[in-house]
């Protein structure tokens, strides 16, 4: 007897992107400065109107898309950044409005996109209990009523009196989820929020949603924990370039999506790139150099060749490189010493070998970005791809030692070089 | 159990933003509930500032405009009450423009991550701004117990001419927290403009001035919204020994809720694309 409880049919969302690529918004003066040339050159040349319109690029982050969720479902979003996976919750929730389409939903809705929105650092725990229940839609009543449980849940009980600022990242995590998990909305929607606390702390939220899931109430879930995902969703929808690919069974879209990443099969490294990256300087070409394919011995150098294009003159660039695992979860980065000033049409080509990574066996994607500012501070990203090139690292190393089963729990780095000494302790010493 | 049944489309939140309004009045009580705590959170501070500003700002007016300048009272008003009554409306007209402004800006990660009606925001800092309102008024009552001035009845209208202020700075607070989402560098003039604000409208002074010696300026000097506010308070507190400039009042009234509803209408027709700009 299950019934459709959101319908979504031909959802387009439109955002026009700006010049200055932060994509804020623009300011008084520069409004004023281009008005009044607009306004001299109209008077100068009357007849060349138009032809330097401002140089506004539409881009779509969601087209045409349509589903159906029905009652008690918990449905899973996959895809790559800038898919158009949270332009669709950030939608569904109401923060912003589509440019078209219909949706209909059912039920009282509650997004949690953040862990912790409107936390206040100068209030006590338990004054943010309130605020941050008032500002996910409960009552005052509500938040009274399941005061003692929320406080259980996060087990903070102690610091309840104690302002925020003066919290742990662990318990101010803790305290935000411990809210959230006591909404009782009909449609729930998550984004990425199990990205933050600890493991144990995640398996307990992710209990949390199972149980609101078994009370028939439906899950929205966005994440780039595909372990996650395949565990807690029954469905998965995998969006690319703001379309749906595909809807079905979670485990296979899972599969899919994770395929498609380790298939090496892009085209175009723009489906990989973060929107409004790569318009004044872009990699065009991103390779992996090694002997056998993808196929990677244990502690082998990874070797990668980019090949880099600027349109701009640009001054002391610095290159990001990063390294991803099957899951989504950046393993670490590398930000490069070394800088390059490109002259506008000028090419370029880096080599780079990373080595004494020890990355465990199992698959892995790289990320590569350029960026100029200092490091920390105040970064200005020109480009960003993630997702090429995937390779995996096989359970053998060069001397042909041979590792069996690397457990996933174990991390995504083999510690060698320990110094150890075991002895008995000897009793009467 | 009725489920309520939600339509998203484009344009379509024009209906049941009212509706929702209403809906969201807890979370207007705890936003201001919680601007309110935090700023008297560290209570001698918070409150010492509220009582303070004001109080220092009529000293030094009355220094200027009646010591040095001798600028005549109201006949039987100590000048520095004449200039606390204005000082009242004005701080708290002023306070909550300035505090408005910047308020959907310091609440971005709100207004990104959660929906809600966003004239929540603005009016919940006049709220803010009405609180030390209140603080501030416990120095208007020592001042006329220190200089034996009782009110008569005038001041029970006070209420009136309180709701003509919050409208005044309700109006003008949705005109600078929208264009300061969409200009940021908006925020450099609203000081300025406060600012300003301060030396067109009666507030050192007695209106009574201007009327008496330019009486050609008297009603385009009406159109500064606080004009009339400020006449209603002195009026209202002052026994009637500050005359109202009926014609003048009206104007002002005028005014305010022209820009209360400019205000309102500007607000809304920009709202929509604040989380996608903020």
């Amino acid at each position: 007897m299950s019934e459709t409880v959101i319908r979504v049919e031909n959802l387009s969302k439109r955002y026009i992107l700006g010049e200055n690529l932060q994509g804020g918004s623009t300011t008084l003066r520069e409004k004023l400065t281009e008005g009044t040339k607009a306004l001299s050159r109209r008077i100068l040349h009357p007849s060349k109107q138009n032809i330097l319109k401002s140089e506004r690029k539409d881009f779509w982050a969601l087209k045409d898309v349509t589903f159906e969720i029905q009652q008690g479902e918990r449905i899973g979003f996959v895809g790559r950044n800038g898919a158009g996976k949270s332009t669709l919750l950030k939608i569904l929730s109401r923060i912003t409005e589509p440019t078209k389409g219909h949706i209909m939903i059912k039920g009282r809705v509650a997004s949690l996109l953040e862990v912790g929105t409107g936390f206040h650092q100068e209030l006590t725990g338990r004054e943010n209990v309130y605020l941050n229940g008032a500002i996910l839609g409960m009552s005052r009543a509500e938040i009274k009523r399941k005061f003692d449980e929320i406080v259980a849940f996060s087990e903070v009980e102690k610091f309840l009196d104690t302002p925020v600022k003066r919290y742990s990242s662990g318990m101010y995590v803790r305290l935000a989820f411990a809210v959230a998990a006591h909404l009782e909305p009909e449609v729930l929607i998550v984004d990425e929020v199990l990205a933050v606390g600890d493991a144990q702390f995640q398996k307990k939220c992710l209990d949390k949603m199972g149980q609101i899931a078994r009370e028939g109430r439906t899950i929205l879930f966005v994440s780039h924990n595909m372990g996650a995902i395949s565990t807690l969703c029954d469905r998965a929808v995998y969006l690319v370039k703001g379309q749906v690919k595909e809807e079905g069974k979670a485990d296979a879209v899972v599969n899919n999506y994770l395929k498609d990443i380790f298939s090496n099969k892009i085209e175009n490294l723009n489906e990989l790139r973060f929107p409004g990256m790569g318009k004044d300087i872009r990699f065009f070409d991103i390779q992996l150099v090694s002997e056998d394919g993808a196929n990677l011995l244990f502690e082998q150098p990874l070797n990668f060749l980019l090949k880099i294009q600027s349109d701009i003159d640009a001054k002391d660039l610095f290159i990001g490189t990063s390294i991803f695992d099957s899951l989504g979860n950046c393993i670490g980065t590398h930000l490069s010493e070394q800088t390059f000033s490109p002259r506008a049409g000028q090419r370029f080509i880096v080599y780079q070998t990373i080595s004494n990574l020890k990355l465990a066996p199992g698959s892995y994607y790289a990320g590569f970005g350029i960026a100029w500012g200092v490091k920390g501070a105040q970064v200005r990203n020109l480009e960003g791809v993630v997702g090429t090139p995937a390779f995996q690292v096989l359970p053998t190393s060069y001397n042909g030692e041979q590792f069996g089963d690397w457990h996933p729990n174990w991390g995504r780095i083999v510690i060698k070089d320990i110094d150890m000494k075991i002895e008995a302790e000897r009793n009467g010493r | 159990m009725n489920t309520r049944e939600l339509i998203i489309e484009a344009g379509r939140t024009e209906g049941q933003y009212w509706q929702d309004l209403w809906r969201f009045r807890e979370l207007f009580y705890f936003l201001s509930w919680r601007d309110i705590l935090v700023r008297y959170k560290q209570t001698a501070i918070g409150l010492a500032w509220a009582l303070l500003r004001p109080f220092i700002t009529t000293v030094v007016f009355t220094l200027v405009f009646s010591v040095l300048a001798k600028l005549p009272s109201n006949p039987g008003v100590p000048y520095p009450i004449l200039v606390f009554a204005a000082m009242l409306p004005w701080q708290f007209f002023s306070s909550a423009i300035t505090e408005c402004s910047n308020s959907l800006v310091t609440n971005s990660n709100l207004i990104s991550k959660i929906y809600f009606p966003r004239l929540i925001v603005p009016a919940s800092s006049v709220i803010v701004a009405f609180v030390d309102f209140l603080v501030s008024g416990m120095i208007l009552v020592a001042m006329m117990a220190w200089y034996d001035f009782v009110p008569d009845w005038r001041i029970l209208t006070l209420p009136l001419f309180v709701l003509i202020a919050a409208a005044a700075s309700l109006g003008g607070g949705l005109w600078m927290a929208a264009l300061n989402v969409e200009y940021r560098d908006f925020k450099h003039i609203v000081p300025f403009l406060v600012q300003l604000g301060m030396y067109i409208s009666p507030v050192g002074y007695s209106s009574e001035i201007v009327y008496q010696r330019h009486p050609q300026w008297s009603l385009l000097y009406s159109l500064n919204p606080m004009v009339g506010v400020i006449d209603g308070f002195r009026w209202a507190i002052l026994r009637g020994k500050a005359e109202i400039y009926w014609p003048g009042f009206v104007l002002s009234s005028v005014i305010v809720i022209l820009i209360l509803a400019s205000g309102i209408w500007y607000f809304r027709k920009t709202e929509r694309t604040f989380a996608d700009v903020i």
